[in-house]
């Protein structure tokens, strides 16, 4: 026996890694779980190369309201590799929202929470919450104005919870205002808080992987039944099971390694999302928006109808959770294969659609005002001196920060290229001087004259 | 000497109870500090302060004008984290009226529009009338004001926690 052989066996011995780890590694699988399996554990490996980039972040950020902005431009433009290092933690975090929601289609549609797996459901559920809040409070960590605008956010949220909701605002933002406090708590959730948190879940979700088995690939017909289903389980293994590693893992392995090299690919290629103004509050010529992951929920905050939006902004959140805590009570036997759950599948589509559409309105976000339009009067010329008046009116009352002519403004209102086609003179004035919901008055902001002017170019248009 | 299992069930509560109970001491004499430091913002409240904003003179009558200030933290550590920003109106009565900045929807900083006199919200299309009133788009209140007072010729405004929007707004 050679000499490291000998250290090896030592070491094996006395600490048991092989009598550990091998029969975890060797455990039966059932056989045929394929592709649609590699989800979970991509998101596992996400996490593990979050930790270890946000180690490495860890190493050159500075925690303080004061200096994080700071230090953020010197990890960007300054420290060897920081842009991409930064680069693979935003790209990371990205495939870790994405694989986390695919994971949690797989195991919906295919029904794998159910007995006995409930606890894997419960777990991923908190997991699943803990990761979003993990992609919230990082991109705050950067701390430009996007990251002091996302906490007031937060805070406004909050602050909508009943009795204690103002309390609970001020212990997120470690104070009644953003200051010295605000910049080292959200360090201390996204860095120890969360983590700790999420790492205990982790392996307990894993321990549940070993202890439940992984789910047998459903087969239309073959029903849950909970007196029977463990012993039906054991029997398949014994049978047809296959072991872990290297028969199955191989898979996790490839996709895992391919997902890795992609993140690295893109933070190489694209690099880190671009720091915004600095983080003070009194800058006010700023546009705050998320990353895009948050984006669905900034959209519904845009488009929710005001009158019931703050009471959703409490009750939306926590009926989710508890929807989807109960689901595994609900239904945990019978039927697994999504070709006999149609109502799943058809729901699933139903919530991915709804997010999708979210979210692409959301990143073109038609109800901000288009502050940065350049003025019609600059791009469209006329020769009639009072068109050119109605038009630099038109520009600077802040009617085109809401509406196009002829593809120049807004998108919040309607587009008024040909407004003068189907709208009188008289329509105009009446909409104009008195506004509605989403349209100020301007009865006390214009003039007569002005008015008459404006209306005039606007009746003109045809 | 007695065997280990042979020790009387009242003694064997009495040892788990004692186990438990002496380590939920300890546990929770480390803990209150920890506590107090999650929440140290709800222990600690710092009084707000009056802040110079400018000269009488610096605010033309009818105009609205962005001014900034220190908010109530004081330590240099908060950088320019702890600015914050309102809009100073100076009515035609010669009275000033201060706005938040915060839009009372979500948060977000509201600029103003000098020519069409509304403030404008970057966010989700909060709009207000320059006396700080709703005019469209979400926010269920009207924007919220600072206390601002005149002193020896220098406005003054004063600091104000982040105005927070409660359900029932």
């Amino acid at each position: 026996m050679g000499f490291f052989k000998k250290i090896w066996n030592w070491i094996d011995d006395r600490s048991g890694i092989s009598e550990t780890i091998m029969p975890l590694a060797k455990h039966l699988v059932p056989p045929a779980s394929k592709w649609s399996y590699v989800f979970g554990s991509a998101t596992l490996f996400c996490f593990i190369l979050q930790v270890a980039t946000g180690i490495g972040l860890s190493l050159l950020y500075q925690p303080s309201s004061q200096n994080a902005y700071h230090s953020l431009e010197y990890i960007t433009n300054q420290a060897f590799l920081g842009n991409v290092l930064r680069g693979i933690h935003y790209f990371g975090a990205s495939g870790m929202i994405l694989f986390v929601g695919i994971h949690m289609i797989r195991v919906y549609i295919t029904a794998s929470y159910k007995f006995p797996r409930e606890m894997n459901w419960i777990s991923g559920v908190i997991l699943l919450f803990l990761t979003i809040a993990m992609g919230f409070t990082g991109q705050l960590l950067r701390w430009d104005a996007n990251g002091v605008w996302s906490s007031v956010v937060a805070a406004e949220q909050l602050s909508r919870v009943p009795i204690i909701g103002t309390y609970i605002a001020d212990v997120l933002l470690g104070g009644q205002a953003i200051g010295e406090h605000t910049l080292n708590r959200f360090f201390s959730y996204h860095v120890f808080i969360i983590p700790a948190m999420m790492f205990i879940l982790v392996g307990f979700h894993l321990f549940l992987v070993f202890r439940n088995g992984i789910s047998e690939p459903p087969k239309p017909g073959r029903l849950v039944d909970p007196k029977t289903y463990r012993k039906w389980y054991q029997h398949l293994l014994a049978k047809k099971g296959v072991p872990f590693w290297p028969n199955a893992a191989w898979r996790d392995a490839l996709f895992g390694a391919v997902v890795v090299i992609c993140i690295v690919g893109l933070a190489i290629f694209f690099g880190a999302p671009k720091l915004t103004q600095p983080p003070d509050p009194s800058i006010i010529t700023t546009t705050p928006s998320p990353d895009w992951y948050m984006i669905p929920i900034f959209a519904l905050f845009a488009l929710m109808p005001p009158k019931i939006e703050s009471y959703i902004i409490v009750i939306g959140p926590l009926v989710t959770i508890f929807a989807l805590l109960a689901l595994p009570f609900l239904s945990n036997s019978g039927e697994r294969s999504p070709l006999r759950r149609p109502w799943a599948v058809f729901g699933t589509f139903l919530v991915l659609i709804f997010v999708f559409s979210l979210l692409y309105i959301g990143l073109k976000a038609p109800w901000s005002p288009k502050f940065d339009t350049k003025p019609i009067y600059k791009q469209i010329k006329t020769n009639n001196p009072d068109m050119e008046k109605g038009m630099v009116l038109f520009y600077k009352k802040g009617c085109q920060y809401c509406h196009q002519i002829k593809g120049h403004g807004g998108m919040k209102g309607p587009d008024l290229t040909l407004i003068g086609r189907t709208w009188d003179k008289n329509q105009l004035k009446v909409q104009i001087i008195n506004g509605n919901k989403n349209m100020p008055a301007y009865g006390s902001i214009l003039t007569k004259d002005e008015l008459n002017q404006l209306v005039n170019y606007l009746a003109a248009l045809r | 000497m007695k065997q280990e299992k042979e020790i009387s069930e009242s003694r064997r509560n009495f040892l788990m109870k004692f186990s438990l109970g002496l380590g939920g001491i300890a546990a929770l004499l480390a803990g209150i500090p920890i506590l107090g430091a999650l929440f140290q913002p709800l222990i600690k409240k710092g009084e707000q302060k009056w802040r110079v904003v400018g000269k009488l003179t610096d605010f033309a009558k009818g105009e609205t004008q962005l001014i900034k200030f220190r908010n109530a933290e004081e330590d240099a550590w908060a950088g320019v984290s702890a600015k914050s920003a309102g809009w100073l109106r100076h009515k035609e009565n010669g009275e000033f009226e201060c706005f938040s900045a915060n839009c009372t929807h979500l948060g977000c900083p509201v600029r103003w529009e000098k020519d069409a006199e509304l403030f404008m919200c970057p966010c989700h299309g909060g709009v207000y009338y320059k006396d700080g009133t709703v005019a469209a788009g979400p926010p269920p209140k009207s924007l919220t004001q600072y206390s601002v007072r005149v002193n020896k010729g220098n406005v003054e405004v004063k600091t104000a926690p982040i105005p927070l929007t409660k359900i029932t707004a």
